[in-house]
Parts: C-alpha cells; structure tokens; sequence
C-alpha cells in the first residue's frame, strides 16, 4: 500500500500516461489497466476516476458528485481516495 | 459453457494474450526462448487472422495485450495492430529489440495508442551486448531509447540476466538511469528453448546472485520511487516452483507466428497434446473447451508428492514445461520443488555452477539462428511427430 500524498484542490487532475481507464464488461466494473496490470475500480471508485479526465480538479469532482448524488456528504471520502490514487501515482495534476 | 453435471471448476477468462506474431530476428540471442525448432513452421498468420484473434480474445475479456516475436518489428502491419487492438480496447505491450524501431513507426504507434514500449538490452557494455546477441546493435539500442523518451512512453528496459552478464549489474542499471527508463527488469534466465541448450553457460554462481542483489538494493535505496526495479531469480535456486503463467489455462493465451494456441510460450514442446489453431478455431473455444487448453487445469492431472500437498494451491506443482523437460513427464512435480524425489535433477546443475570461472560443457554457445534451428529440428523430428 502507498501512502496518501495530498494533492491542491484547484489543481486540474490528469491519469499519469501509462495508465488507461474504462469500463470493462467482463469484469462488470471500471478497471484501470497498466503495463501488465489491471485494478478493478468497484462503487465510489469508479465514479470518481471516470471524472478525471485533464478538466476537472478535485474541488470539480467532489462538487460533481454531490450533485449527482444528492444529500449524502461525499466529501471526505472523494479527497481521501483521490489522496490514495495520487499516492498510488494513478492520477497527477496537470502542468501547465 | 459447462457441461450439465461435469465436476470441472468454471474456467477463468483470459487476461493477458501474447501474440508472437513471427519468428523472424536479426539478432542470434543464446538464452532466446523461441521454440529451438521454428524454422521447420508454416506460414505466419495473416494481418486478417490476428486482427480476428484479438477481437475474439477481447470478447472473452482479455485486457492486455503482448506484441512480441522473433522481432516483431520484422513485420510491416503492426501499425495496423497496435491501432485495431487499441481501438478494441486492449492496453498494448510493444516488446522489442528495437531493432527496426523508427521514428516514423514509433510515430504511428503512439498515434493509434501504443500503451508500453518493453525495450530489451543484453547488457550495459557494447562488446558484451555484440556476444551475446552477435550483432552490433547497442547503439542502435540507446538511440532508440532516446525515441523512446522523446514521444513519451512508459519505459521498460528488459535485460535477461545470466552468468556472463550479470557482474555488470552496476553498469546496466547506471545506463537505466542515465536512459530515464521507468521500469528495469532484470530477470534471470528462464532455462527453455535456446537457454536450455546452453543452461551450463548460463547458470550463475550462488556468490554471484547476491552480490547483484546487494547492488540492486544499494541501487533502490538511491533512486527511492523514480526507477521501479525488480530483480528475478533464477528458479534454480529456489526450493519451490513458481506459479507457471499464473496457473495452466487462468490467466494467459499464447498465439504464434503460425497460430497456434497455447496456454504458454513453451508448452508446443509437450508430448501427447495437440493445441488448437486460430485458422480453424475461434478463440472461446479454444480457451473453454479444447483439450489441450484443459489438460492441466486444476489438480485431477496431479501425482504425488503435488496431489495431496498442503501447498498445491500456491504453485499448482510448477511448471508443466520444466517438469517433461527435466523429468520426462509432464505431470510430475515440477523438480525445482525440494519435495520432489527428482528435485537433484536441479541441485546437481546448480552444484556445478558454483565451480568458478568458464564451465565445462560438452559443447560451445548454442546461438539462435536459421541453421542451428534447422539442425535441432531434426532432432526433434520423431518426438513431436509422434
Ligand atoms: S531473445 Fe533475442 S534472438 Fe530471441 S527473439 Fe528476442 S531478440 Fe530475437
Ligand atoms: S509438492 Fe507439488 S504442490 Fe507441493 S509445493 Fe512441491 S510442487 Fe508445489
């Protein structure tokens, strides 16, 4: 396990290049594939990586999803995971 | 997919397929893990039957994707591959020599979503890396790692370890950094194929393993996160087995130059099995219901001491390949494993290792090439006819 690198919320957030994100039908769920790897991204998670798409930053997505699912307070829980990816080196902010 | 009432467990959907789409290589590498016999097989498959395989493999869930050889580079329609395969929606593995490694290709291959360019170095010395693949190809090699670089690729460098390189350990992974490669593997020969025949050569000495390891180390501990690196053993010194492809027919598909579908590079070499085609099968059949691909699924294949061994589900008794080579029977333990009663098979190579300087073999380096092929191939003749 990586720690939690914390990550500007302002900061527009991109996947690192190695990695590519989509849904995958036989697995019925999002994964994120890599050199010679996969991660199945289940739930909450799946939800969140499908928004970073080199627009949005955290403050984006966190707004995002608490419109799209209303009434439940999100926000904690989207930064922390976004902490774990950024740690994980699955996402990064965009230069520039 | 399951027969009413059959006691086969549901089969696994591939992840990974590997598409040695040709045999053909300018380079003559002493431990390449090519059949030692390709010279003697049919017609590579065409841009239509590849294209045809990784849409039906796609179907049945793979997600990765290995274009690899021979040098697949030989070829002129991985442009077309790498860009189809994508477009499925496959993460694709360009693995190379980087020989015929262009700018105008590599160009192309990022254009249609080329994902990993896994680069392979015979080692960091330009005479060493000459020997060992017996041309001049180094620094062709780091001009293509500049490419590489330049069109912003992920990076593997693949160097294949083994007694005569392994001391320069310290120099390969100085040129790693000095590349910016975000992955080194340094993996110690698999003894198959070509570093079979050669295995004496190739075998190092047990001081010689970890001194490397004590360099790869002091190596990590300077770089921290920047350069991942990972260090294999050889299995030879290993008391159990590893778990061969992830388990027979779970996880990885092999396809070569001239279709055939295989649940691992070597098991071609197998007596008493036949595996399918992709000219005359699709591929869920193959995976699901062809005999060879469920030869050795799960443990009803099994003796002893694998049978009622507490450990089967960590290594399912080794690898098939390494147990018919050593053993003469597929279905024995794989003899790595210190249970095995043929497990001196391994002990004895590896005492010999230990004895300092050039080993003693009967015969010189065996180099991969056309002629050497073509000579193995009769001696295999018989057997594979059978
Ligand atoms: S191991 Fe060497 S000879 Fe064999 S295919 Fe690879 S580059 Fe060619
Ligand atoms: S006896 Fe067979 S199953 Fe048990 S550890 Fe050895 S190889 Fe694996």
């Amino acid at each position: 396990m990586s720690a939690p690198v914390p990550l500007a919320l302002d900061r527009v957030l991109e996947l690192q290049r190695q990695f590519r994100f989509q849904w995958e039908p036989a697995q019925e769920s999002f994964v994120l594939l890599y050199p010679e790897g996969m991660v199945k991204l289940q739930g909450s998670a799946g939800e969140i990586m499908k928004r970073i798409d080199g627009e949005r930053s955290a403050e984006r997505i966190v707004a995002d999803l608490e419109a799209t699912f209303p009434g439940v307070d999100l926000r904690d829980d989207v930064l922390q995971f976004l902490e774990v990816a950024h740690g994980k080196g699955w996402i990064r902010a965009r230069t520039g | 997919m399951e027969k009413a009432g059959s006691a086969r467990e549901p089969v696994s959907r591939p992840l990974w397929v590997n598409a040695e789409i040709t045999y053909k290589c300018p380079l003559h590498c002493v431990f390449c893990y090519n059949p030692t016999d390709y010279s003697r097989y049919g017609p590579e498959l065409s841009t239509e039957d590849w294209l045809r395989v990784f849409r039906q493999a796609r179907e049945l869930g793979a997600v990765q994707l290995g274009i690899s050889g021979g040098e697949p580079l030989m070829r002129d329609d991985v442009e077309t591959m790498v860009a189809e395969s994508s477009r499925l929606g496959y993460y694709v593995n360009l693995i190379t020599s980087g020989i015929g490694l262009t700018e105008k290709r590599i160009a192309a291959f990022k254009e249609g979503g080329l994902g990993q360019i896994q680069l392979s170095f015979q080692d960091s010395t330009r005479e060493m890396n000459d020997f060992l693949s017996s041309t001049k190809t180094f620094e062709l090699k780091s001009r293509v790692a500049k490419l590489i670089k330049q069109y912003d690729y992920p990076m593997v460098l693949n160097v294949v370890l083994h007694r005569m390189n392994i001391d320069h350990i310290q120099q390969i992974l100085e040129m790693a950094e000095a590349m910016e490669v975000d992955h080194v593997e340094l993996a110690n020969t698999q003894y198959y194929s070509w570093a079979m025949i050669n295995r004496d050569h190739l075998l190092p000495s047990r001081e010689q393993l970890v001194r490397a390891e004590e360099v790869t180390n002091a190596f990590r501990a300077r770089v921290g996160n920047r350069i991942k690196v990972y260090f294999v053993v050889p299995d030879y010194y290993a008391n159990r087995p590893k778990k061969c492809m992830n388990g027979w027919g779970t996880t990885f598909l092999n396809v070569t130059s001239d279709g055939l579908a295989l649940p691992c590079h070597e098991a071609r070499m197998l007596p008493g099995l036949t595996f399918p085609n992709v000219r005359e099968h699709d591929i869920t059949w193959i995976w699901n219901e062809s005999p060879g691909f469920n030869a050795y699924r799960g443990d009803a294949w099994m003796k002893e001491p694998c049978r009622s061994c507490p450990e089967k589900e960590n290594d399912y008794g080794g690898c098939r390949c390494q147990a018919f080579m050593l053993t003469g029977d597929a279905t024995n333990a794989d003899p790595i494993c210190d249970l095995s009663p043929h497990h001196g098979l391994v002990t004895s190579v590896v005492e010999k290792a230990q004895m300092p300087g050039k080993p003693v073999t009967a015969h010189p380096l065996v180099f991969r090439d056309d002629a050497n092929s073509r000579r193995l191939s009769g001696a295999e003749n018989k057997k594979e006819e059978v």
